[in-house]
């Protein structure tokens, strides 16, 4: 064996070696890496019991609901298999919206109608789709969308 | 092929060669860079969602592809320098690394101040932002192994076995936003259907891409030269050089 | 679109200016300090050589 042929095994081996090990790694790590949750994984009880957490959903179509006299607001954060009430007091992002993609921070609580998400903290989740407002008002079904759009929550359709 | 490999390894063929390439790249790189400036900034229409916020793509999705491509271009450089022993490949790693470091740092940049009014905050720990901030120290590792080892040879060495470690952290940049749950939105242009992004906007965007990587090539030889003959300044080639211009001035 | 219009970017003016600004400023500097360093250390080498010529001639 050469020397060059010595040295291209030993980086063939590193960059394999080290392939796996990372792999290794990321899978064992895999639930600190999500940075949210989608509602059915917390009706499924997989979210930190007690603990705070992020919850990312779409807005439900009609679910926003805005006090009149502060800046509470409610809303139901949904994915395409269930959904969560979610109440945050506070300044919500511009892109904020009915059929908006949304990350919540907060933690569980029991409200008067089963669970309830108490967010202290709103962030907007936008989608890798990028148009017109023309070509987007062309594009809108009559009831918006429902479910979460492709990439939005690409992870939970992996294991599947 | 051989003849050619050898030729273009050959420092004082290279010096020379370079200048003339540098001019070439520098133009394309101008034309790319105006029309997606122009079609970018002007003529694509507002987005549906962001309004005109959404232009800031224009400048941070071709930073963000070039820290990536200049990284991998990197490692292989790395695996070259290593395995074949090629002094061109060392003088491109300290080369190439603070072009990459510094798109990186912009792509760091431009995404915060996106996400600012977009999501709401300049800044998140989701996987495909802590990955990139990530890829900025180890650009900045290679540069810190390479300029504090005093024997540039090892420093080489040192600089490329990082970069080629370092490598790993590509594809996890690129598949976060497909593996975990992240703020970040998915990719627009690399995945496998159609690119969801009107025309429009798409084709100043590649304009753009290109025009970075132009610039990237053209300022690759600019500092290769400078890093060559620093190298290479008590070298015969560098010193014939030298009398050679002194008797023509 | 008017001029008043295309700068303020629909009210993101201050984010979108400021990353075209970064850019475009990182990008200049990274051409002009190679190319300053290189006509530097060229110059410094010259002189070098003439005077090394001007002792072994």
């Amino acid at each position: 064996m050469t020397p060059r042929r010595r040295r291209m095994l030993f980086i063939g081996c590193l960059l394999l070696g080290l392939a796996a090990a990372t792999a290794l790694m990321l899978k064992a790590f895999e639930q600190n890496l999500l940075y949210f949750y989608s509602p059915s994984q917390v009706m499924a009880g997989e979210a930190p019991e007690g603990q705070r957490f992020r919850l990312g959903g779409l807005v439900k179509y009609g679910s926003v609901k805005r006090a009149e006299d502060s800046l509470d607001v409610q809303f139901v954060l949904a994915d395409c298999e269930d959904s969560l009430p979610v109440t945050y007091r506070g300044i919500l992002p511009d892109l904020f919206r009915e059929g908006q993609g949304i990350v919540a921070y907060g933690q569980l609580s029991t409200g008067q109608n089963g669970r309830l998400f108490v967010a202290d903290e709103v962030l907007a989740k936008h989608d890798e789709n990028y148009m017109s407002p023309e070509v987007a008002e062309s594009l809108k079904k009559p009831d918006g969308a429902s479910c979460m759009p492709p990439g939005m929550l690409n992870a939970g359709n992996r294991e599947n | 092929m051989k003849t050619w490999f050898h030729q273009w390894g050959s420092p004082p063929h290279f010096y020379e060669r370079a200048a003339r390439w540098t001019p070439w790249f520098s133009v394309l790189a101008l034309v790319t860079l105006a029309y997606g400036l122009i079609g970018g900034l002007v003529l694509a229409p507002m987005d549906y969602q962001q309004g005109q916020g959404y232009r800031i793509i224009f400048v941070h999705v071709p930073s963000a592809w070039m820290s990536m491509f200049i990284y991998t271009t990197l490692a292989i450089a790395g695996g070259i320098a290593l395995i074949w022993r090629m002094k061109l490949a060392e003088v491109y790693i300290a080369a190439a690394a603070p072009l990459g470091a510094s798109f990186t740092f912009l792509a760091l940049l431009t995404g915060s101040l996106w996400g600012k009014p977009m999501w709401g905050t300049y800044w998140v720990w989701d996987a495909r932002l802590t990955s990139e901030l990530i890829l900025l120290f180890l650009y900045l590792g290679v540069i810190a192994l390479y300029s504090a080892i005093e024997d540039k040879r090892s420093a080489a060495r040192a600089a490329s076995v990082l970069a080629l470690v370092g490598v790993v952290n590509i594809p996890i940049i690129h598949y976060s936003v497909e593996w975990w749950h992240t703020l970040h939105q998915g990719p627009t242009v690399t995945k496998f259907d159609k690119p969801s992004i009107d025309t429009a906007m798409l084709l100043p965007l590649l304009s753009m891409a290109l025009g970075f990587t132009f610039y990237f090539a053209a300022l690759a030889l600019v500092r290769m030269r400078l890093g060559l003959l620093q190298r290479e300044r008590y070298s015969r080639w560098v010193s014939d050089m030298l009398n050679q211009s002194q008797v023509k001035s | 679109m008017n001029w008043q219009e295309f700068w303020a970017m629909g009210g993101h003016a201050f984010y979108v200016w400021t990353s075209f600004g970064a850019v475009a400023a990182v990008m200049l500097a990274n051409w002009l300090l190679p190319v300053l360093q290189h006509r530097k250390l060229l110059d410094q080498l010259r002189r070098q050589s003439r005077r090394q010529g001007g002792q072994s001639r």
